[in-house]
């Protein structure tokens, strides 16, 4: 018996499990060719011939692509491998876009003789960077997810201060009429991007601890099992939080986000339904209440109800994206062929409108089924997840994606009111950018350690006997 | 560049597009089977193998006994650990196999390992105990495939 236990013990583990690095590297060169691809078609279709410093661009994506690549190999070996491709590929794509807007928008300001505007592409391409090197860091930082979770109230301190910040006199700037931003000197940030990542922390690691409480049922109305009632505080708290969002800052994206966040995350680690009752009841109710009381979210109703009797003033911008899907149909104008910056925003807001025109629906919808691919990855991970914070954290990141492109999508196609929310990786917004390669680091983190084999005991015996020096 | 060109690159890249989705699925395919794919490979490993220990876990193999720890009950309910050459350690723990998030859990609470051909569970002198079926053990004992395994909370088993 204590040869067969030798024996099972001394068999080598980490063989079983493979890495599946080589996989994940492919993906990533044809996630490069691809966005290459599309770079130099949107040259040959506006200017006859590759664009500026083509070349640069290839290189530094590439370098970037390799360096997310090798990151991960040295840091994060089981991580899954098909959630880095994608999300690199999506940032690429994004790249392009912003790239052919920049373009349109420097023909347009030569035939009006106004000066050259300055490329948006240039600084997303630094911000991809940044994110890419901020992957490797946080890979590099956060060793085990698990340890994330002593930081619990820290983290809900630093996602509260990092939402209030904008509201300081001085440091807040309001840009387009939300205050959302924070600016210091040329720079200007959105902390509320990073604000999401601190509060999905906090809430997994809340959850993980006050889970049982919040599961116990009070009674059943209407067959729906409601919790207790002096459970609802933190329920109540998180509705708070996302109107006083909407009031102080008034930005409807950001406030649907958190309380979306918070009530996924409060029905994974309770699996009751109530939740997901009362989280439906108290968003109707906080729409009803913001419709009633702001004049600007009233107005997005709105437009959203008919925009073509707005057509020429507040509903412009949907209307022309709307003819932007329109003039794409089926399979697109081409890159560089379509007229998408002619929608207000087409590079932050309305990106999704850009591609749906010069890519067409069949773009469109692989697109969004990269986004599927990387929310179904989220997912994935947490399902496998053996503790249960890693699991609420995996849920509550991946429903993020979820929720933004559902918002975004919806918005520019007239399904809901449209609020203003970056498209997740393609959008133009640092911001935004660095805290979804955060997030991609994080889940990426999270499926190591649940895919990781446990280290190799030589057997009981040795592992418990050691030789001591004195 | 003329039309037919733009014209032929449009819907190229629609159609590498549309492959680089087929080209993630078909990688993603594999993690249908994620079970299959997480048990241990066969110990008898071509070479470095010691030839007096090669023989027992082939013997064990025919034995059928489990691969995998399934979690039916408690907050970790679907989780599936699959049983490999080292021992899996369950408890509260962060350095766990199983981590259970468990009032009613020890932080060491108990081990499954393998021994003689037979998954053999051991208690790690916890509070609440381990229960095999509907007793609680006092000694390290065989843990057959599909008897239930109670770790405070949570209830699991070991299948096939």
């Amino acid at each position: 018996m204590s040869a067969a236990v030798a024996a099972d013990a001394v068999a080598p583990d980490n063989a079983e499990q493979p890495t599946r690095r080589g996989q994940e590297l492919l993906l990533l060169c044809f996630a490069w060719v691809l966005g290459s691809l599309a770079l130099a078609n949107v040259g040959w279709a506006t200017q006859d011939g590759l664009p500026a410093r083509f070349w640069t661009a290839l290189a530094v994506l590439a370098g970037a692509g390799l360096v997310a690549h090798a990151a991960v190999r040295a840091l994060a070996p089981y991580a899954e491998p098909v959630m880095l491709p994608t999300a690199y590929l999506l940032n690429y794509l994004g790249l392009v876009m912003i790239y052919r807007l920049d373009v349109a928008a420097a023909r347009r300001a030569e035939e009006n003789g106004s000066p050259a505007p300055t490329p948006e592409v240039i600084g997303q391409l630094t911000w991809t960077v940044l994110g890419v090197l901020l992957l490797a860091a946080v890979l590099l930082i956060v060793r085990d997810h698990r340890k994330l979770q002593r930081y619990t109230y820290i983290s809900l301190i630093v996602g509260v201060a990092l939402l209030l910040l904008p509201l300081v006199p001085g440091l807040g700037t309001t840009i387009n009429g939300a205050r959302l931003w924070i600016s210091v000197g040329p720079f200007s940030f959105q902390p509320g991007e990073l604000a999401k990542i601190a509060l999905a922390i906090f809430l997994a690691g809340y959850l993980v601890t006050h889970r049982e409480s919040l599961a116990i049922v009070r009674r059943k109305v209407l067959g729906v099992s409601l919790p207790r009632g002096r459970d609802l505080g933190p329920l109540l708290g998180a509705w708070l939080l996302a109107l006083a969002i909407m009031a102080f800052e008034t930005d409807l994206g950001t406030a649907a986000i958190f309380f979306g966040m918070f009530v996924a995350m409060v029905y994974v680690a309770t699996q009751r339904r109530g939740w997901l009752v009362l989280g439906a009841f108290l968003l109707v109710v906080g729409g009803l209440l913001a419709n009633l009381l702001y004049g600007h979210v009233r107005t997005r109703v709105q437009i959203w109800l008919d925009p073509f009797e707005f057509a020429n003033d507040q509903g412009y911008q949907i209307v022309q994206s709307l003819y932007g899907l329109a003039n794409g149909g089926l399979l697109g104008t081409g890159w560089g062929q379509g007229y998408p910056q002619l929608v207000p925003f087409a590079s932050s807001d309305f990106i999704l409108s850009a591609f749906g025109e010069e890519l067409g629906l069949t773009g469109i919808f692989a697109v969004l089924l990269f986004y599927a691919i990387l929310v179904q990855r989220g997912l994935r991970t947490a399902v496998a997840c053996r503790d249960v914070f890693g699991r609420l954290l995996a849920t509550g990141l991946a429903f993020v994606f979820a929720l933004q492109v559902f918002i975004v999508a919806g918005g520019v196609t007239k399904l809901i009111p449209l609020t203003g929310l970056t498209t997740p990786f393609l959008s133009a917004g640092g911001s935004a950018l660095i805290a979804n390669w955060i997030m991609v680091a994080l889940l990426l983190r999270i499926s190591d350690i649940t895919r990781r084999p446990d280290p190799v005991i030589q057997s009981p015996d040795q592992a418990l006997t050691q030789v001591v020096r004195l | 560049m003329s039309e037919l060109a733009l014209t032929l690159l449009r819907l190229g890249f629609l159609v590498l597009l549309w492959v680089g989705v087929l080209f993630t699925l078909s990688v993603l395919r594999r993690d249908l089977r994620a079970p299959r794919e997480a048990r241990p490979a066969p110990v008898a490993a071509p070479g470095g193998q010691q030839p007096a220990a090669s023989s027992p876990p082939r013997r064990a193999r025919s034995g059928g006994k489990g691969s995998r720890l399934v979690v039916t009950e408690g907050p970790l309910s679907g989780t599936v650990v699959p049983l490999g050459t080292t021992p899996v350690t369950i408890g509260r723990a962060a350095d766990s196999t199983l981590v259970v998030e468990d009032d009613y859990a020890s932080t060491n609470h108990c081990r499954i390992y393998s021994a003689g051909g037979e998954w053999v569970v051991e208690d790690l002198n916890s509070t609440n105990g381990t229960w095999l079926d509907r007793t609680r053990i006092t000694r390290p004992t065989v843990l057959p495939v599909g008897v239930p395994l109670r770790v405070g909370r949570s209830v699991m088993q070991v299948r096939k």
